[in-house]
């Protein structure tokens, strides 16, 4: 971290951080959000832009480990953190995480567009292993816009989810 | 939707941060959270010349409980406070208040101090902060002041601070352990901004008469308000619903929010007196159990 | 009543249709691996090497002549490649498609005039959409402001300022049918309700924004990957604007994050892709944002004002129906008045009467145009229906599930021709309102309304409502409107492509954009394994591009799983034929001893002298000395299907045709409680029953219901695409246009009941729409129940709680 007492302010920068486990360093221009980051500069397309204005959710990634609204966030404020993406469970399709299977299992997406973030809130939600009902479950995902399910399979995934992992005891 | 050009800086230290500011005035626009700001410049509603990021000031991420007030560092989170049992069991209000703030995603990233900053006439912590006669500790080239938060508000998202000033801190009276709270708010969608939300914090005495009374209204008009002709009615009366009711009714007085896309004036007014009652009949019955629980704090 | 032309039927109906090996079964979807881990493929995520970005300057105003436009300032950002605007398209272009009047033409960047807050006026093509905005800041533009008309009843007065000089006035267009004797029917009815009511409009409003990929190819062909719907035997016409030979463009489908209706035949975000792309030279992306989205997307819902009357006798028998309905199209109408087509495909709902009216008025205002939305015009007329149904039963007092058994299409009166001419293939309406009501205890319901209201001053209603689910749409309901209609198209196919390659391997090439999250790979795969016993993950699906595919509509109107159905099935049998044809030539059997079971082509009655699919795919490939004399090598057979049962109109149109025959059903049942004094809902239970024939997925036509039935709900409560009375556009962001969160969606439970089609293969009828098309009348209905001591009366959408509350405010009122 600079020490800088008066730092100067930039449009261009060079950041390091950790994306899916692995140590990045690049330059980036200030005003780049962080969803554009990580899609073009490091082509994690499963982070999606679907307003742009912190509504909808599809941007969401896991900042430390809690979701966050990618689009609301300057790629230079995320130096020195830890983001993951969907990736971070799984990129192979034909091994999916146990949060994975159960979307595919409960039929929890239909055009996947807010799948990615789905996924990651699910990730974030069930790792205290904690039973939820579906209410509470229901409150928890709604800072994330799904059109195609009207959301009652997306609870059964988060649910079938949590399940899958404390019978297994997979850390989420 | 993307932000238009900007310099951006990130100082680490609270003297920096004011130092910046002071150097670039109103030109200089203040990143916290961004829950507020990023959509605004994605939306280009925003043309800083320079945005300062204090992210990363540790001195702004502190919560610290004297014996009667709690001070909130302007870079903390609210999620942070949402979880925090201190922060429960001395402003049990503003613990009621802000899980209506948006969603938790945005509660992850906003802070105490951008919220009241941003100064929103609809926001939660605003509101929170004029019904506890909050102060709002600001700090600029000159040095450190304090703002009743009823001087801090000043108009549609416009605050008191001066081109070089920051928000630090908000201090908050910690609550009496006998007084009860309520807050009720109604948004078309849970998360949205307040069509009307009421904070009322209520103390009774030995026969259940009202003996103290605050109640704040967000969403009615351009700043949070106080409705003090319901206070003043209610103050030394009984605790009934008939009575409460009545009182309420005064507060269609502070309404002032005009018709809109989401709400009509009327429908604004009828809202005010519906959640100021149902407010006050919670923080009532809230006081009540209480007394009944013994006030342990 | 009876169709008057019998088509073929097909085998499955009745309880002796065969029992399905995968068809019927929830089964997982081959769609999702890759979506769960983020390669959906979605235009937003290709990248072209040398591609550019286009931002789109907009108006701020809704009626003006553009009187200048400097753009120097823009050029001289570095990185702005280039900037067009109205007069480059006047110059290279030639106007974009239109199913509509030929007097109301439109281009992707307005050309002098702009009629809307939102229409493109200049287009900037920069490195990266962060400098294209830069370059759109930076461009100024004159504006002469025009008197704005954002009324359509007002854009129909005889001094109302006029969007579109040549055509002459605001009057798109106008018509009223009448079929029966209307003035007699309410004449006799014991009862007449009459009514005023306003379906504001809304929108599809996926989550992921129309897009396209444009880029000069080879050989002077431009190709242009793009997300939307269209038509693959219609891409001619976008080539036609763009000045091309219509095979110099190839349109290479791309999958949609959510459509909706929104991305059908969205042409003018591909053909400005086009449009740039041609003249830099360059690939050009153009992605529309949600701000362009919400006030551009040319796909706003309807938006109607009808003054309606409904006769009853006093036993709650309708007698007919009146409709005077006024539709604000927007400043253009591109796909005429189709949205009308698909109300009187279902005119009388599913109910008896014979007696309609029909008077419909297009006008154009300054407002984004009208396209497409889930239910295309005829969710509101069964809004509309249901509301007058409601009515009556109030008025005579009869309870609102008794006076539909009354009123009911019967089962044994299939196919019903109603008034107007189209077809109502099969249908078991009483059967669905049962299992509704089987699903539910509406006593225990009505006792507990009672007791809450008395006993806890809590107001709660319940709602019902059946109405109709048409699909698999016909294109003669864009025309028959018209006496003399320049394209009086009648096709409306689907084609398919099976190959099994030379280790017996599955290939399905599909013809058009077929994937906006509507499983049609699960769809066609179940189809192709139920034909011959392999397992539908394994097959390989993929799209054509227009420079090789077959005729092909794509999604709309719920017709994609019955027209891919037909096409598969029709390309299925054309294989196996070849299939057993070398398999008999092998076995030296006739091959009509020969069948197909499980992969492999087996004699009847002793299966153990058999062949495999990867031997005869050998054949079929390697050893063409071994094949029947005058056949050819290879295993590849192609099927389009065309609508399986639609007719002409008369030419006097007293007779409108059969235009969409396969009609599904459904009955929803909403128990509410409203907040009088906030005028906020909740849902304390939900019933949805649909009939969509055979399902083919229970599990994906739920997951279709559900979201259906969430954007019914949003239309109805919360999402509004709002103009004030300066034609200033209100809901410019998701802050404004309310999408439902799961907050506000309750757990709707789902029942099913499949009456086949005569018509489809396999019996299938579409269900994709089915769900938005009923929700708006069992809340309004539920609403009004829960209110009704206060007079409440829901006649416009959205509900707002402003209104509930001012409704019982008014009533307190006066004591």
């Amino acid at each position: 971290m600079t020490t800088t007492e008066n730092p100067a302010a930039t449009d261009t920068r060079t950041i390091t951080l950790r994306v899916n486990g692995r140590e990045i360093t690049r330059t980036v221009s200030t005003r780049t959000t962080l969803a554009d980051f990580l899609r073009d500069d490091l082509d994690l397309v499963s982070v999606h832009l679907g307003c742009e204005h912190g509504v909808c959710g599809c941007c969401t990634v896991l900042l430390d480990g809690q979701s966050v609204r990618s689009c609301l966030m300057l790629a230079v404020q995320a130096r020195g953190h830890e983001v993951e993406t969907v990736e971070s469970l799984s990129a192979d399709q034909t091994d999916l995480h146990p949060i994975q299977e159960a979307f595919a299992e409960e039929h929890a997406l239909q055009c996947g567009f807010c799948t990615p973030a789905m996924v990651l809130r699910c990730k974030e939600i069930i790792a205290d292993g904690r039973t939820r009902t579906d209410e509470e479950v229901r409150r928890e995902i709604s800072g994330i816009l799904c059109r195609c399910t009207g959301y009652q399979n997306i609870v059964n995934a988060v649910q079938n989810a949590s399940r899958r992992c404390a019978s297994t005891g997979q850390e989420a | 939707m993307k932000p238009p050009r900007f310099l951006y800086c990130d100082p680490d230290t609270l003297d920096a941060a004011v130092a910046l500011k002071a150097q670039h005035g109103f030109d200089a626009l203040m990143l916290a959270g961004g829950q507020s700001l990023m959509p605004m410049l994605n939306m280009r509603l925003a043309s800083p010349g320079v945005l300062i990021d204090i992210n990363g000031i540790t001195d702004l991420q502190r919560v610290v409980r004297t014996d009667d007030v709690l001070e909130i560092g302007a870079g903390v989170r609210q999620s942070a406070i949402e979880s925090d049992e201190q922060v429960h069991a001395a402003v049990p209000l503003l613990a009621r208040a802000v899980p209506h703030i948006g969603h938790v995603e945005n509660r992850h990233r906003g802070t105490v101090g951008g919220s009241i900053a941003h100064a929103d006439g609809a926001a939660e912590l605003p509101c929170i902060a004029v019904t506890l006669d909050a102060v709002i500790v600001v700090r600029g080239a000159s040095g450190e002041r304090e703002i009743p938060a009823k001087d801090f508000f000043q108009g549609f998202l416009s605050n008191a601070c001066a081109p070089d000033e920051l928000v630090v801190a908000v201090r908050f009276p910690v609550t009496p352990a006998a007084a009860g709270t309520g807050f009720v708010e109604v948004a078309r969608r849970e998360g949205d901004f307040a069509l009307a939300a009421a904070a009322v914090q209520a103390e009774l005495d030995e026969q259940s008469r009202i003996s103290r009374i605050a109640v704040g209204l967000a969403g009615v008009a351009a700043t949070p308000v106080r409705a003090t002709a319901v206070e003043d009615r209610l103050t030394g009366a009984a605790a009934d619903p008939d009575t409460v009711a009545a009182a309420a009714q005064l507060a269609a007085d502070v309404v002032t929010t005009g018709d809109d896309l989401h709400a009509t004036a009327a429908y604004r007014k009828h809202l005010a007196t519906t959640v100021v009652m149902r407010a006050v009949l919670a923080a009532v019955a809230d006081a009540e159990q209480r007394t009944q629980n013994g006030s342990a704090s | 009543m009876t169709a008057t032309q019998d088509p073929a039927r097909t085998t499955e109906e009745g309880p002796d249709r065969p029992a399905f090996t995968y068809i019927g079964k929830d089964r997982r979807r081959v769609e999702d691996p890759r979506l769960l881990v983020g390669r959906g493929g979605y235009i937003a995520d290709m990248k072209l090497p040398g591609m550019l970005h286009a931002a789109i300057l907009r108006s701020p105003v809704p009626h003006a002549r553009i009187a200048s436009i400097d753009v120097s300032a823009a050029l001289e950002i570095p990185g702005v490649v280039a900037v067009f605007t109205g007069e480059d398209v006047k110059a290279h272009m030639d106007p974009c498609m239109n199913f509509g009047p030929a007097t109301i033409t439109q281009y992707p960047i307005a050309v002098d005039k702009v009629r809307y807050v939102g229409e493109a006026v200049a287009a900037v093509v920069a490195e990266n959409r962060y400098i294209a905005e830069d370059g759109v800041d930076a461009i100024v533009v004159e504006y002469e402001e025009l008197p704005v008309v954002s009324d359509p009843r007002a854009a129909l007065e005889p001094d109302a300022p006029v969007l579109h000089e040549e055509h002459g006035s605001n009057l798109g267009y106008e018509r009223t049918f009448e079929f029966g004797d209307i003035t007699a029917a309410l004449e006799s009815a014991d009862l007449v309700v009459e009514d005023e009511l306003h379906w504001g409009r809304s929108a599809g409003m996926p989550m992921e924004t129309t897009g396209a990929i444009a880029r000069p190819g080879h050989n002077g062909v431009l190709e242009i990957y793009c997300n939307s719907l269209n038509f693959s035997y219609l891409q001619f016409l976008l080539a036609a604007a763009l000045r091309i030979p219509s095979n110099k463009l190839k349109m290479q489908p791309v999958p949609a994050g959510g459509s909706f209706g929104s991305k059908f035949t969205a042409h003018k975000v591909p053909t400005l892709a086009g449009f740039l792309a041609l003249r830099t030279g360059r690939p050009v992306c153009y992605l529309e944002d949600r701000l362009d989205h919400l006030m551009n997307s040319d796909h706003h819902g309807s938006d109607r004002y009808y003054k309606v009357r409904m006769g009853f006798t006093k036993d709650g028998l309708i007698t007919g129906l009146d409709v005077d309905v006024v539709d604000d199209y927007g400043a253009y109408m591109q796909f005429g008045v189709g949205t009308h087509g698909n109300a009187l495909s279902q005119a009388v709902g599913p109910y008896r009467f014979r007696d309609l009216r029909y008077r419909l008025r297009a006008a154009v205002t300054n407002k984004c145009q009208q396209g497409a939305y889930r239910g295309f015009g005829s969710e509101v007329h069964n809004w509309v229906l249901e509301r007058l149904v409601e009515q009556g039963a109030a008025k005579l007092g009869i309870a609102p599930e008794e006076i539909r058994r009354r009123n009911f299409v019967l089962p044994e009166e299939f196919p019903y021709k109603i008034p107007g001419g189209n077809v109502y293939d099969s249908g078991n309406y009483p059967g669905v309102l049962e299992k509704a009501l089987s699903m539910i205890d509406l006593e225990h319901w009505r006792k507990e309304k009672e007791r809450l209201r008395r006993e806890e001053n809590r107001y709660i209603g319940i709602g019902i409502a059946t109405t109709q689910e048409r699909s698999v749409f016909s294109s003669t309901e864009f025309w028959f409107w018209f006496d003399e209609p320049p394209f009086p198209i009648t096709s409306s196919p689907e084609s398919a492509t099976i190959t099994i390659d030379p280790t017996g391997a599955f290939q399905l090439l599909l013809h058009c954009q077929a994937m906006w999250g509507n499983s049609p790979e699960t769809v066609a795969t179940t189809i192709l394994a139920e034909e011959f016993g392999i397992e539908p993950e394994s097959v390989n699906v993929s799209y054509a591009d227009t420079s090789r595919a077959l005729p092909g509509t794509g999604p709309g109107g719920s017709r994609f799983t019955v027209m891919v159905a037909g096409a598969v099935r029709g390309a299925a049998r054309k294989l196996k034929k070849k299939l057993i044809d070398i398999a008999a030539h092998t076995l030296e059997v006739a091959p009509e001893d020969l069948e197909l079971v499980a992969a492999r082509v087996q004699v009847r009655g002793a299966p153990e002298r058999s062949l495999g699919l990867p031997e005869l795919a050998a054949s079929a490939y390697f050893f063409a000395l071994n094949l029947p004399p005058g056949m050819q090598s290879g295993l590849e057979e192609s099927y389009t299907y065309d609508h399986p049962y639609t007719t002409l109109p008369s030419p006097d149109r007293s007779d409108l045709g059969v235009f969409y025959p396969i009609m599904g059903h459904a009955c929803h049942i909403a128990v509410m409680e409203v907040d009088p004094d906030t005028g906020m809902t909740k849902f304390l239970d939900y019933v949805a029953v649909h009939d969509a024939g055979t399902v083919v997925n229970p599990k994906s036509l739920g997951g279709h219901v559900t979201g259906g039935a969430a954007q019914g709900l949003g239309s109805t409560l919360y999402e509004e695409l709002a103009y004030d009375a300066d034609g200033q556009f209100r809901s410019s962001t998701f802050l404004d246009y309310l999408v439902p969160t799961a907050n506000e969606v309750p757990p709707f439970r789902i029942g099913h009941v499949e009456t086949p089609s005569p018509y489809t293969e396999y019996g299938i009828k579409g269900g994709g729409e089915g769900g938005r098309m009923v929700t708006p009348s069992a809340v309004s209905a539920a609403i009004d129940d829960a209110l009704r001591e206060y007079g409440m009366h829901v006649r416009e959408l959205p509900i707002k709680p402003a209104d509930i509350v001012a409704t019982v405010q008014a009533a307190r009122a006066k004591g």
